[in-house]
Parts: C-alpha cells; structure tokens; sequence
C-alpha cells in the first residue's frame, strides 16, 4: 500500500492513422474523451432487465448486445446482428434455448451458434455470431466483450452489498450523455457534493476536510473523516430513522473504493460524535454503501448503475424506498451537470483538462485505466469521431 | 472477435519458410496492418498462378506480436489447383496479397469439455485453439490423426505442449482413428461436449453420421471445410450447359466455377467452399459419378444428386469411359 499525491499522468496520443504504436510524448495530464478497456467485465443489465419474454437490446463498451435468458434461466448476451444480413437480433423472438431473427428466421443457441437456416436441409457451418462471456453476480449481469480467453469470472469487481443479506436497498440506471470517465472523475472527489448537492448532502466542511488517497493493484481508495460537524438533511433523516430521538453532532465519513474499470463503491455514513466511529466503533451510527458501477456504451454515454445499501431497518421497504427516491435526486444533479460538462468539453475542442489537488482520486483512476489500455495496445485518448479504429 | 466473412486487403512479406513435415512447408509473414488473430481464423491469400490469380484460404496457425506475424502451414497438394505449388515456392523476402484474419470457424467459450479432431493437415485450424483451451484451463482432448507420421505437421510440438491430452492415430503404424469408438465416448461422458474438426472430407463424413446415429446436438458439431478434398482423386470432367449450347472442361486443378468464369460464363457465388448454397446449379444427368465434396446438400439430397455446389463439386468417370460428362442447368 502507497500513500503518495498524485504526479501527471503520462498520457498518449496515437502515432498516426496506422495506430498506437507505444509511448510518445506527453501531450495533457489528462485525456479528455477516455478510451475504455475491452478487457474487463462491465454490467449490461440488472438481473431483471435481462428475460426470456424479449430480448433486450443494449450497448456495451462500443458493442452492440442482444441480451437474453434462455429456457434453462441462463443470461445470453450475443452480437445484436444477425451472421446472414446483420438484421438486430435483439428485435427477434426468444424461443425457449433460442433467439430467432426477426429478418429470416435463422436461430441461435446461447453459444452463437446457428442452429436453423430457411430453405435449406443442413446448417451452414460458419453460421455463427459471438456470444459473449456472462456472469450473474450482484443483482447485475457481466459481459466480457473483449477476448474471451482473458474473461475470469473471479475478477468481478466485488458489490456484495447488492445481495448480501445484511445489506438493505436498490437503486436505478442512469443514461448519462458524457464520457464514462467523467462520471468516474465525479464519484472519486465528492467536494462537488457542497456546491452540486447543497440541499441534500452538501456541506461546507466537505472541501475543508483533509481526505488521504492510496492505491493498490487496480483499486484506488479516497477517505474523508468530517469531525465534529452537523448532520446534513439527508444524514439527519437516516439517523433519526434509526436513533428517533437524535439531536446533535455528528463524526460524518466517505470512504471512495474505486475497483477497476468502472465500479466505485463509497462506505458512507455518520455517527453521533465522539462516540468512538473513526477508530472503528459505528454502532452509534448509520451506515450506507453508494454502489456505483459505469458501464462505456459510445465515447460520449455511458449506463451509470447505482443503488444505494443500507445495514440498518432492514426490514422497511418504506425506507428503501425513500433513499432511492432521495438519491435519485441527488443524481439527476450530477447527471444535469455531466451532461453540460460534456457539451462545453465538445464546444471548447482547444482547451485542456487541469488538475486541482482534489483531483488525486480520479487521477489514479486515469493511471490504472490507461495502464489497462496500453496492454491492449490502446492509446487512453478516444479517436476522434471519423478517424476510424 | 467480430465473426468477420469479408476484410481488407494487405500486402504481407514472406519472412520465414520452413519444412514441418513431408511436403507441408511453415511459411511465416509479417502484415503491414496486424490485427488480432483469434483461434479459428484464417488468411485469404490472393495468389497469382499459372492460370491467373486465384482466391486461397490458409488457417492461421500461430499469431504473434499482436498479430503482426502469422504462421500459415501449407500442404503441396498433387492434385493442386495452383495454390499450394505457389505457396511452396515463396521465398524469404517475397510480398504478396492478404486479408486480415478471417473468422468462420470461432471457438466457443464455455462448454464443459471439447474435442479437437485433426486430421492430416487439418491441424493447422485447430493449434491456436489448443493452446486457448489450454491457457483458459478447459477440459479438452486433441486428437491427431494421419496417414504416416513424417506428413504430421506440429506433432511433437503438440506433444510437448499438451502432453496427455494429446491423442495421435496413425494409419500406417497399426493404430488408425476408430470413428466408431470416438464419437461412443463423448456420447457416454456425463457432460456436453463440443467437437472441432478439421480433415479430409471423408473423416468428417464419418464423424458427421457417427454423430447423427448417437443423436448428438448437431450444433455441438463445429467444423471447417476448405471443399478441397472428396470421396475421390480430382480428374479432368467435362460438363455440357445446353442452355448456353457449351461444353466446358474442368482440368483436375481447377473447379467448375472457375472453369464456367474462365470460359466468360456468368455465376453467382460466394463462400466458395461448399457451404453457402449460392452456385447451386441443377444436374440435367451425370455420365459418371459426382463427388458433391459440399456441406451444404444434405446427405439424401446429394443421393437424389439433382443438384450441385459449382465451387466444389467434381465428377469422375466410371470404368466404362474415360471420362466423365455433367449436363447441367444454371440459374
């Protein structure tokens, strides 16, 4: 484990219309329209998006998927084009093992395969579109849409609140208009919570906390103890929930868990003060996890996933209900923001990305990201729209 | 990883030959715009030969450097249509026309054991997907068959590289391939399997109908044919197209479609392999035997040989002419 500050990532740019051919010289600290691993298990869906009634038709990291369960309940995600005239199969009928395209009628089983041509008595042999590695884990389903051999379902990111049973909640999907990294870059510095989010879960003493970065393998850790302080209305509502007397200050913490290449996970919470939660001891507390897991679907949009966990008043649906409800709000202010932040980056294509100390999270973010690219043999920077891949 | 039919053209420098075996020769190019070359895929080579420049698809053996050098292995074949003896002769340093890799025959992810059936110089389609097999940690068996061991390419390399999953059947050592014997085996394993073949058309028939009498999912059958290799030797055929009042002779190196092309005859066609069904033409009547060589007719449909695929099918005479005639009518 390092605790360092964060140093200029070394970003890189294409060698020319033939590719990345290896470093070259450092153009920006940070690229501003981020390329995305292929090489990495990323949610297409929540487990009930995904049924055998219709297939459901979704990007994923520039790929598009038909998603489907077949008769045995297993997640099916194949190529959304059909081998014969690329007709979207994700408009077919799903019966029982097999997905019928809509054009001609040509089957596939779950592995691609084509198992029924018109007019014809044998199958032609080469009659197969990809069918991606999936996993079910978390409420979610995982594709894998880079190569296959690499695709271990052991490198899932870890969400076990979703389906823990000592966790509580549910969340939503959010189609954001902007970069998967930006989103990323918004989750891993929560001091735009104070100016963004000053209704609900802003503070000043947001952005006078100390916060402490450390990085590992290919997870980043950001953590922010706030001392001492008044609870904010979302935080006053969650401790009289479970404490209905409280009054008082509070010890409030956010502590940012980023696992590669796109889940963040934050422990979040506040006890009542001094009673002993940043040495460990939250019993005098409530404590939610904000389960964040952003899905690439073009350079400029991604499926943002969240659901918000809780380990307190497990039992009230009322309560679950109510956090969605208050932190879909708090993200539709995120979403309006990323959104015109996108749309300033496109109409400003001569400006460059600065960084702030606040940044440090979101850079070690970038670093593991473009170490993930570059063994793909990847440039970090998108191409831009035109230039082809 | 896209399941691609078509790709671009580049040019690709020759830059290791080798012999790996009686009459099979390792080429290895270098390609100006390498791209991932996944198990399965091969290389379209675009050959300039005694009788112009034909269309030749060799399987991708190896990729390395990100696919920057592939390794094709080709087999001189007596009865070549031109590709192999070119192929033969390349030399270090020649450039010549290719695609990018093309995929037809991908390997599955996911199922609970597979059987990988070389034969002869099929093995060359089914070495990448060994070593994926073998790097995923999957349940696999590679079976080589051939007819002697001095023309079984990679033999000890496979050895080495997947020791007891490597099965090896030589006819002319005593310890030929039962079909019989294989395809009973995967019918009793408690678990799915998947069978890639890659060989003679003659052991792929045998595998294809042992399969179909354990009423094994056909689709769990996954093979690639390159429509070079039939019931019999290739001889010179003619075939009569009253339609257009000619006559046209198919030399043993050539195939119909060219033949027809060759002599300003219109057709249609596409995979060139006998799989996709587009060059199908009707047989008014056969003087001699057709050797259909397609896997796109169905087994009785090929009994009642009212048609034929013109990229792959051929006729041989039978002993009372020297030479057979095929009456056919084109669409």
């Amino acid at each position: 484990m390092t605790l360092t500050s964060p140093q200029p990532a070394a970003a890189t740019v294409p060698a020319g219309p033939s590719g990345f051919s290896g470093p070259t010289a450092p153009v920006t600290a940070a690229a501003k329209i981020f390329n995305h691993p292929r090489n990495a298990w990323y949610v297409a869906a929540w487990d009930h998006e995904v049924t055998g009634k219709q297939p459901l038709a979704r990007t994923v990291a520039g790929v598009p998927l038909a998603l489907w369960r077949n008769a045995e309940g297993r997640a099916v995600a194949l190529a959304d084009a059909c081998w014969h005239r690329l007709a979207p199969l994700s408009q077919g009928k799903i019966l029982g093992n097999e997905l019928q395209c809509p054009y001609h009628g040509l089957r596939y089983n779950a592995t691609g395969r084509c198992t029924a041509m018109p007019a014809q008595e044998t199958i032609n042999p080469s009659a197969v579109v990809p069918s991606y590695p999936v996993v079910e884990r978390y409420r979610y389903v995982w594709v894998w849409v880079g190569d296959p051999d690499l695709a271990d379902p052991t490198t899932v990111p870890d969400m076990h609140q979703m389906d823990d049973p000592s966790w509580a909640g549910d969340g939503e999907t959010i189609h954001a208009d902007c970069n998967y990294q930006l989103v990323l870059d918004n989750l891993m510095d929560l001091t735009h919570e104070e100016f963004v989010h000053s209704s609900s879960i802003g503070q000043d003493e947001l952005s006078e906390a100390e916060f402490d970065v450390t990085h590992e393998g290919d997870t980043v850790t950001v953590t922010r103890w706030m001392r001492d302080i008044d609870a904010p209305p979302f935080w006053l509502k969650n401790m009289r929930d479970k404490f209905p007397d409280f009054e008082g200050k509070v010890d409030r913490w956010q502590i940012i868990t980023f696992q590669a290449p796109g889940t963040i996970c934050i422990d979040v919470g506040v006890a009542k003060a001094g009673t002993g939660a940043p040495e460990g001891d939250r019993s005098q507390g409530v404590n939610g996890f904000v389960m964040n897991t952003i899905t690439p679907e073009t350079d400029r949009t991604c499926h943002y996933f969240w659901a918000f966990m809780r380990n307190y008043c497990l039992d009230s649906q009322t309560i679950t209900t109510q956090l969605r409800q208050a932190v879909h709000g708090v993200f539709g202010e995120d979403e309006d923001m990323l959104r015109a932040q996108q749309r300033a980056i496109d109409a400003n294509p001569g400006h460059e990305f600065y960084s702030l100390n606040i940044d440090a999270g979101g850079m070690w973010v970038r670093r593991i990201l473009e170490r993930m690219l570059a063994a793909e043999g990847r440039p970090s920077a998108a191409p831009a729209p035109g230039a082809g891949v | 990883m896209a399941v691609q039919t078509r790709s671009h053209w580049q040019q690709a420098r020759v830059v290791e030959t080798e012999d790996v075996a009686d009459g099979v020769r390792r080429i290895v190019l270098e390609v100006a715009h390498p791209e991932h070359a996944a198990p399965g895929t091969h290389l379209d080579v675009d050959l300039p030969t005694p009788s112009g420049r034909q269309l030749r698809s060799y399987s991708i053996v190896r990729s390395e450097q990100d696919g920057r050098r592939l390794t094709l292995s080709v087999q001189l074949s007596p009865a070549s249509r031109g590709g192999s003896k070119a192929m033969h002769a390349l030399t270090v340093g020649d450039e010549l026309t290719v695609s990018g890799p093309v995929q037809s025959f991908p390997l599955s992810v996911g199922a609970s054991r597979y059987v990988l059936v070389a034969g002869g110089i099929g093995v060359t389609a089914l070495v990448a997907m060994a070593t994926a097999l073998c790097r995923r940690g999957a349940d696999y068996e590679l079976v080589l068959v051939g007819r002697s061991r001095r023309f079984m390419a990679y033999l000890d390399e496979l050895r080495a590289e997947h020791g007891d999953r490597v099965r090896v059947h030589v006819d002319d050592e005593g310890t030929p391939l039962s079909v019989p014997e294989l395809v009973g085996e995967v019918a009793a394993a408690p678990t799915t399997t998947e069978l890639y073949m890659c060989g003679p058309i003659r052991l792929m028939d045998a595998i294809r109908s042992s399969w179909a009498e354990h009423a094994l999912p056909e689709t769990n059958l996954r093979f690639e044919t390159f429509g070079s290799s039939g019931r019999f030797e290739a001889e010179e055929f003619r075939v009569r197209l009253p339609q257009f009042d000619r006559d046209v002779v198919v030399a043993p190196d050539t195939s119909i479609l060219d033949a027809l092309t060759a002599a300003g005859i219109d057709t249609l066609s596409d995979c060139r392999k006998g799989e996709c069904g587009l060059c199908l033409a009707k047989v008014v009547d056969v003087d001699g035997t057709i050797d259909h060589r397609d896997v796109f007719l169905s087994r009785s449909q090929k009994q009642r040989c009212a048609n034929l695929c013109l990229c792959v099918s051929r006729a041989v005479a039978t002993d009372t002419s020297d030479r057979a005639t095929v009456t056919l009518h084109l669409t």
